[in-house]
């Protein structure tokens, strides 16, 4: 049988440089799904990019052939002129990019935009493009396709514009669609359910598709084939199922090792105690005023948190769980005072047991430039938390410059010692973070939280912009940290499996409001909240055996007045926190 | 690559699964900022060469004076409106080194011009490091050594000679003294009150933000021109020539500081969201050293791309303000001063090299510009 797609040894380059995609070969059938894996700098959106030819003007395809099986014959896309290839692109081969919101026209209607096709390649009227839109809007799940027709792209949530976007590639009925990381922007529960959609959709129209993605879990759910690709090479390549079960490169083993994932067969844990509490937060609430729209009306409020108690032990890791939106970093801001909670919400503060707590808003000058030493934020993206014009030495010494601590060259051992203790070698001092890769500068700047010898560690979404093999490095550094020098970590996450390591309880928020609270263990093996449920269930773990459950995915993941009565909570009325277990609590009503 | 036998292929090329954290990921972009800067400004050519120039003739304006063969109020009451003579070299073949022919006017009683002929038959070679008019050099040194001058009985003006029968080359030359500076102490007076005022805003919001914007939007929105014209016109009269220009700048910068203090607002509030600010304050940094250390070094840059877009605007408000005579006056030597003579077009019909200094005001406006958009466009050197 003829391949429908078939690469041949690819390579890609930019400029004058070496290139970043080396002899990539690769084969896709009819309605078969190939999987393209890798990390990020692997080259696999250059790859797939290179197939349609929308590289960046200073990259050119260097060797290799894309033949394309057209009912025209057999083409080839390398080659053939601009106009032949415009014919194919969108009506042949259609492509998802990752960024749903920065795909979309902000001026038009999402309906015109998606039948934009139909009049390029088929000059359809205005009325048969109208129905062909509606009839795809409904088959990719949208609820009101009238609506939607006439909707901006700012109106829709992001996996709504997702699905946009995939009814926009599909209303050609293309043989071959490409997916950018069409997840990867999307939360957790959002991206089962697209997911799904595109699974289904492959089902009934019978097209292949190219996969891109870092995420092992991902490709265990969806691919029929496998390409692993590493440094713009291939390092194994096959049918998904025996890659997954025994994977023969250590590169793959490696990222198999790393994936984060929900332990198969949990057992409950027993409840987290501890009287000695470093950090208290007693009915945290925050109300932010967004202008009206009309001087007459008034304000807008939005309850980005509803009533947050949280109590986190010496030496121990809480971590906060949900999708953005649920008020998770806001929490942990209000936690670090670097802003006020609403009045009547307290946040406590204990640097020592034998110390007395204290309360972070509403402290004295002294009193706050003291709490800052002992507590410490850990920041999300690691190309932005280090200033560019600092060299690894300021950045690390600044800190006790703020402070005060020590003479000049105490300051540059500490930095030197520390830098030790996090794995980078003391003579980075004199480089610029620039230099660094995302994991490395991770690590400076856990580095540079460490310096003032904090007691609490904040983690905002520490490893979430890092590839999965780093991810895990950084967790186990974090926790050698925590163990070593007694931290206590506030960590805040959207991803259950990776707080499912570090974490000694879990605090699973949905629009500003705790559902669910226990020790991880006890949550996998015995989820109470629908909304838990969806979360475990649309984690995608890399294991070919336990594929996602969309059901109890859609039960949890949708408005809270669509789940169960016990649970249902609205903007005034909602079941307050119980304790069903020792150190389980769920929202529920009993 | 290999095949296993159920059908897999396997890269079979070493693989070290520790790689090691110790090696830096982009060696090439470990160098500080202003590194990384210039090697990307480097590569634009265009930007390169106005800067050169630009460096050149700032360079150059304390020697004035030297350059110029006249200074800039000597008259020559004897060659009103002289056209442009040429240097020649060769002289019925021979060469004899750089040379004019001296020339001598004469009045035509039809049409009341001043003719001109140029005597064919005796080259006068040009001296060298001679001596002339009296001025000072960078301002403070008195001498009478000019680069070249014309020799006894003949006289030298490149670029023609004005109603006053003043050399315009040399007048040039001079005014390029205040016409160039009159844009650094704008910038100067716009930078520090776009600065101030910007960076309050940006960085505390809130209450102050409102108020600074309004005023930024009153100041906007008054018509500029009129406004200039009232500004100068209120310098009074009996001032020295060294004062009025002064002041015209400070006015200059004046009217333009709201344009930057917005741009400065605007970054600001950016840069504020950058993680890299919010762990400093978060470290319990001061304001002050929030700003001191981490706001203002990542936009220097900016601001001074910003700047070299600005500067511009200020030399064409000087050369506008004197074309209208409100800005600097005689005796004081700008190129704005010297087109007011040219305001007449019967006059640049007749004597086109009058309006010869529009030619460097073109050629510095336009470097500025091309050096501005050069340094915008590697100003950010960290994105691929």
């Amino acid at each position: 049988m003829t391949p429908l797609l078939a690469v041949k040894d690819l390579s890609v380059g930019f400029g004058k440089g070496a290139a970043v995609v080396r002899n990539v070969s690769f084969e896709v059938h009819p309605g078969e799904t190939l999987a393209l894996v890798g990390e990020s700098g692997s080259g696999k959106t250059v790859t797939c990019r290179a197939i349609l030819r929308i590289l960046p003007k200073i990259a050119q395809i260097r060797t290799g052939r894309v033949l394309l099986n057209t009912p025209e014959g057999v083409v080839e896309l390398s080659t053939i002129g601009d106009r032949k290839l415009r014919k194919i692109r969108g009506d042949q081969v259609a492509m998802i990019f990752q960024e749903p919101m920065r795909s979309l026209s902000p001026l038009h209607r999402i309906g015109n935009q998606v039948g934009e096709v139909l009049y390029l390649h088929e000059g359809a009227s205005e009325k048969q493009a109208r129905r062909a839109v509606l009839e795809t809007f409904e088959q990719v799940g949208f609820p009101n396709p009238e609506r939607t027709y006439r909707s901006y792209p700012f109106e829709l949530s992001g996996g709504m514009q997702q699905r946009a976007m995939i009814a926009m590639a599909m209303i050609a009925k293309p043989d071959l669609l490409i997916a950018d990381e069409p997840t990867t922007a999307l939360d957790v529960t959002t991206q089962a359910q697209v997911l799904g959609l595109i699974k289904d959709l492959q089902r009934d129209t019978g097209m292949a598709m190219i996969l891109v993605t870092h995420d092992l879990g991902v490709v265990a759910n969806m691919a029929d084939k496998v390409v692993v690709m590493h440094k713009g090479r291939v390092m194994e390549s096959g049918d998904a199922e025996p890659v997954l079960r025994a994977p023969a490169h250590a590169y793959t083993q490696q990222l198999f090792n790393a994936a984060p994932t929900i332990p198969a067969m949990p057992q409950p844990a027993p409840a987290l105690v501890g009287d000695d509490l470093i950090l208290q937060l007693k009915s945290v609430a925050k109300t932010y005023a967004l202008r009206a729209s009309s001087m007459f009306k008034p304000d807008v409020l939005i309850h980005a948190v509803r009533g947050v108690d949280l109590n986190l032990p010496r030496g121990k890791t809480l971590a906060i769980v949900g999708e953005s939106g649920s008020g998770k970093t806001t929490v942990a801001r209000i936690a670090l005072g670097a802003e006020p909670p609403d009045p009547g919400g307290e946040v406590l503060f204990c640097a020592t047991p034998q110390s007395e707590a204290i309360a972070v808003h509403g402290m004295s000058k002294i009193a706050r430039r003291a709490f800052q030493r002992q507590a410490q934020m850990v920041f999300q993206d690691p190309y932005s938390s280090l200033s560019p014009r600092m060299r690894v030495q300021e950045a690390m010494t600044e800190p006790l410059e703020i402070h005060n601590i020590g003479s000049r060259s105490d300051q540059k051992e500490k930095a030197a010692r520390l830098l030790r203790q996090v794995g980078l070698s003391p003579d980075m001092l004199l480089r610029f973070p620039h230099a660094f890769s995302g994991g490395q500068r991770q690590r400076l700047s856990i580095a540079r939280a460490l310096m003032l010898e904090p007691s609490l560690l904040v983690c905002d979404e520490p490893t979430s912009a890092l590839d999965v093999s780093v991810q895990e490095q950084i967790l186990t550094l974090l926790e050698n940290i925590r163990d070593e020098m007694n931290l206590s970590y506030l960590f805040i996450s959207h991803d259950l499996a990776v707080v499912a390591r570090i974490a000694d309880e879990v605090a699973v928020m949905r629009q500003g409001l705790v559902v669910e609270q226990a020790p991880p263990d006890t949550l996998f093996y015995n989820p109470k909240h629908p909304y838990t449920k969806a979360l475990i269930a649309a984690q995608p773990t890399p294991d070919i055996d336990r594929p996602i459950d969309l059901k109890l995915v859609a039960q949890g993941a949708g408005d809270p007045d669509t789940w169960p009565e016990e649970f249902r909570f609205d903007k005034t009325k909602m079941p307050t926190l119980t304790q069903l277990e020792p150190g389980h609590k769920v929202r529920c009503y009993v | 690559m290999s095949k296993l036998p159920d059908g897999r292929y396997v890269d079979d090329a070493p693989y070290d699964p520790e790689i090691s954290i110790q090696t830096l990921e982009r060696a090439d972009m470990d160098a500080s900022n202003m590194v990384l800067v210039w090697r990307k400004f480097r590569k634009h050519k265009l930007a390169l060469v106005s800067g050169l120039f630009l460096l050149i003739a700032y360079f150059l304006i304390p020697f004035a004076g030297f350059i110029a063969p006249y200074t800039p109020n000597e008259r020559h009451s004897d060659h009103l409106y002289a056209p442009p003579q040429s240097v020649n070299w060769f002289h019925e073949g021979k060469f004899i080194g750089p040379f004019v022919y001296p020339i001598t006017s004469e009045a035509d009683l039809e049409t009341f011009q001043w003719v001109f002929t140029a005597d064919e038959t005796r080259p006068m070679p040009l001296e060298f490091f001679c001596e002339g008019g009296t001025y000072n050099l960078a301002g403070f040194i008195k001498t009478n050594r000019h680069l070249f001058c014309a020799p006894e009985g003949a006289t030298v003006f490149l670029w023609g000679s004005d109603r006053l029968g003043r050399d315009v080359f040399s007048r040039v030359s001079y005014g390029a003294q205040l016409s160039l500076t009159v844009g650094l102490i704008g910038i100067t007076v716009s930078f520090t009150l776009g600065i101030t005022f910007g960076s309050i805003a940006g960085y505390f919001g809130g209450r102050i933000d409102w108020v600074i914007n309004r005023v930024i939007e009153i100041l906007r929105s008054l018509p500029e021109l009129p406004l200039w014209l009232a500004l100068s016109a209120a310098v009074p009269s009996n001032w020295g020539p060294v004062a009025v220009f002064f002041i015209i700048s400070v006015i200059l910068g004046i009217l333009d500081w709201p344009g930057l203090a917005r741009a400065v607002r605007a970054k600001f509030l950016s840069l504020r969201e950058e993680e890299y600010v919010r762990a400093a304050e978060m470290m319990g940094a001061s304001s002050g050293r929030v700003i001191r250390k981490h706001l203002l070094p990542n936009f220097m840059s900016h601001l001074i791309a910003s700047a070299s877009l600005s500067i511009p605007a200020m030399i064409l408000g000087e050369t506008a303000l004197s074309f209208l005579g409100l800005g600097l006056r005689a005796p004081a030597v700008s190129w704005g001063v010297m087109l007011n003579d040219a305001q007449n077009l019967a006059s640049i019909e007749i004597y086109p090299w009058t309006a010869i200094p529009m030619l460097p005001i073109i050629i510095v406006v336009l470097a500025f510009n091309f050096l501005g958009d050069g340094l915008r466009d590697s100003l950010d050197p960290y994105t691929s």
